[in-house]
């Protein structure tokens, strides 16, 4: 069981905000920190690894004091797995190297050799880091936290330089290996889809506090729970079209064209962020590449 | 002709034993400052780099002050460790030293700062503290700079002259080295000794800095390549 209970002064982009987070994570839970960048999930994570220092509060783990007023374990004897955004793989190392770097004093060699299989890093494993792809990166990068055995993954942003392609295969990767080694997993998300795939719990975390926690279906459809259509947009583009606006939307990487009355036009321009609503028609679901069945 | 291999053995000897004592106290030095928030980092930085502008000879007139047996300093020495560093081989070390100090510190510094500040950080959450952090992660990824800094600094105090001309004098063996020799062999008209010595240096010189270039290409492909 982990519990947190931090407060930290954040400078963010509209100036000085408060980090006050209050956290339980069960063991062997998979918890999502999902919010806008700059809310202080990063930050949130670091304190937890010990890379970051809290102003105030107290961390627990298993029992153990990792942070409070009087103690300040150092992140050596956290024994976390942190995976970081640019995946921090030791240059002048092999794959093999990185791996058995990080192998705990005493541990078998064996388990770097399981690791590299477990991962399929066996064809990659006498390369160095720059000259392997960013999916083969992340590969690394997950097979050398694991190999230090720790109790606690932290996982910043770990798909986020990836390809959708390659995002899915490595996302089940995650999941088998973190249910394989049973270990308590944080990860720093701003993906829907991701934490969808990967965790049962996501904590929403805006301008440093939680403001939501629970399933991602709780959390994600509690605000549009009508079964209406509502995304996110932005104007790019109103054209005069007859008697009709053309408008042409940004929703997610998708453009879409819609057509808006002269009174709704005027109230907009391009750089607005615009909510799409649709409430009338029953939704075609159409599959994309349909998968054959494995 | 009129010369020996002396002065350019004397060069080569202050040389080496300059560089080395500079990667002993240069690059923890350039580590340190690469990371510290310290307030007075720009003070620092500013007296690590004043050789690169300050005439040697202002360098060196402040150190034969300082080094005289009648300053506070020398005669200090003089009394604990019974070093006399005027006029002295010693003395010329810690000159050299001092002079060749910006030439290891730079690169270093710059090579430490250049690494992603998470190379560190992944090597502490894997249980490992700073000093193995520094040797097994840290120095192995900044090779290039390493060496030109190393290089540099030999280089550079294999062609120091004013402040060595300050503190060493002229004495054979003892601190007439090869870029003082020159200048004598040429103020007593012996183009061909003075010669000698200029093309010895001139060819070290060039084969030195040709090594560091065609080696720091290399660990450049290794580092990115396979």
């Amino acid at each position: 069981m982990i519990e947190l209970d931090i407060q930290k002064k954040l400078l963010g982009a509209q100036g000085e905000f408060a980090l006050d987070v209050k956290l339980r994570i069960a063991p062997g839970e998979f918890v999502t920190l999902f919010g806008a960048s700059g809310a202080g999930k990063t930050t949130l994570l670091r304190c937890l690894a010990g890379l970051t220092e809290p102003d105030t509060g107290t961390i627990r783990m298993a029992g153990e004091t990792w942070f409070d007023r009087r103690t300040k374990r150092p992140v050596q004897q956290r024994r976390v797995g942190y995976m970081f955004q640019d995946y921090a793989l030791f240059p002048n190392m092999t794959v093999r190297d990185n791996l058995e770097f990080a192998l705990r004093k005493g541990a078998a060699k064996q388990r770097v050799s399981e690791l590299i299989e477990t991962m399929a890093l066996g064809e990659l494993q006498h390369r160095k880091p720059n000259s392997l792809s960013g999916g083969q990166q992340q590969r690394v990068a997950l097979a050398r936290a694991l190999a230090a055995e720790p109790r606690l993954l932290l996982l910043d942003e770990p798909f986020s330089a990836l390809d959708h392609e390659t995002k899915l295969r490595l996302q089940d990767e995650v999941l088998r290996l973190q249910r394989r080694y049973a270990i308590t997993t944080v990860m720093v998300s701003h993906d829907v889809s991701e934490v969808y795939r990967l965790s049962k719990r996501v904590v929403i975390i805006e301008q440093g506090r939680i403001v939501r926690d629970g399933t991602p279906a709780d959390v994600f459809s509690s605000n549009q729970s009508s079964g209406k259509f509502s995304f996110a947009g932005e104007v790019l583009a109103i054209e005069a079209a007859d008697v009709v606006f053309a408008v042409t939307l940004l929703v997610g990487n998708q453009i879409i064209r819609v057509i808006a009355t002269a009174a709704e036009a005027q109230l907009l321009k391009p750089g607005d962020r615009v909510t799409l609503m649709s409430k009338a028609f029953n939704p075609l679901l159409v599959a994309i590449d349909p998968k054959p069945a494995a | 002709m009129n010369y020996d291999w002396q002065p350019l053995l004397l060069t080569f000897k202050l040389a080496s034993v300059t560089t080395f004592i500079l990667c002993l106290i240069g690059i923890p030095f350039a580590w340190w400052l690469a990371q510290t928030r310290i307030r007075c980092k720009p003070v620092l930085e500013t007296l690590v780099s004043m050789p690169l502008v300050l005439p040697p000879s202002v360098l060196g007139f402040y150190l034969l002050l300082a080094f005289s047996p009648a300053h506070w300093f020398g005669g200090w020495l003089e009394h604990i460790a019974g070093l006399k560093l005027v006029f002295s081989f010693p003395g010329l070390v810690l000159a050299s030293v001092i002079f060749s100090f910006p030439f290891i510190v730079h690169p270093v510094q710059s090579g430490f700062q250049n690494l992603a500040p998470s190379l560190s950080e992944a090597a502490y959450t894997l249980g490992k503290n700073r000093l193995q952090t520094f040797f097994h992660v840290l120095l192995p990824n900044i090779k290039p700079q390493l060496l030109a800094g190393v290089v540099l600094a030999f280089a550079h105090t294999i062609g120091e002259f004013g402040v060595v001309l300050m503190i060493g004098g002229n004495m054979p063996g003892q601190t007439r080295v090869a870029s003082i020799a020159i200048y004598d062999e040429v103020e007593a008209m012996n183009y061909d000794a003075a010669n000698f010595y200029a093309l010895v240096l001139f060819g070290v010189c060039f084969t030195i800095l040709l090594t560091v270039y065609v080696l720091n290409k290399k660990f450049l492909t290794r580092l990115c390549g396979t």
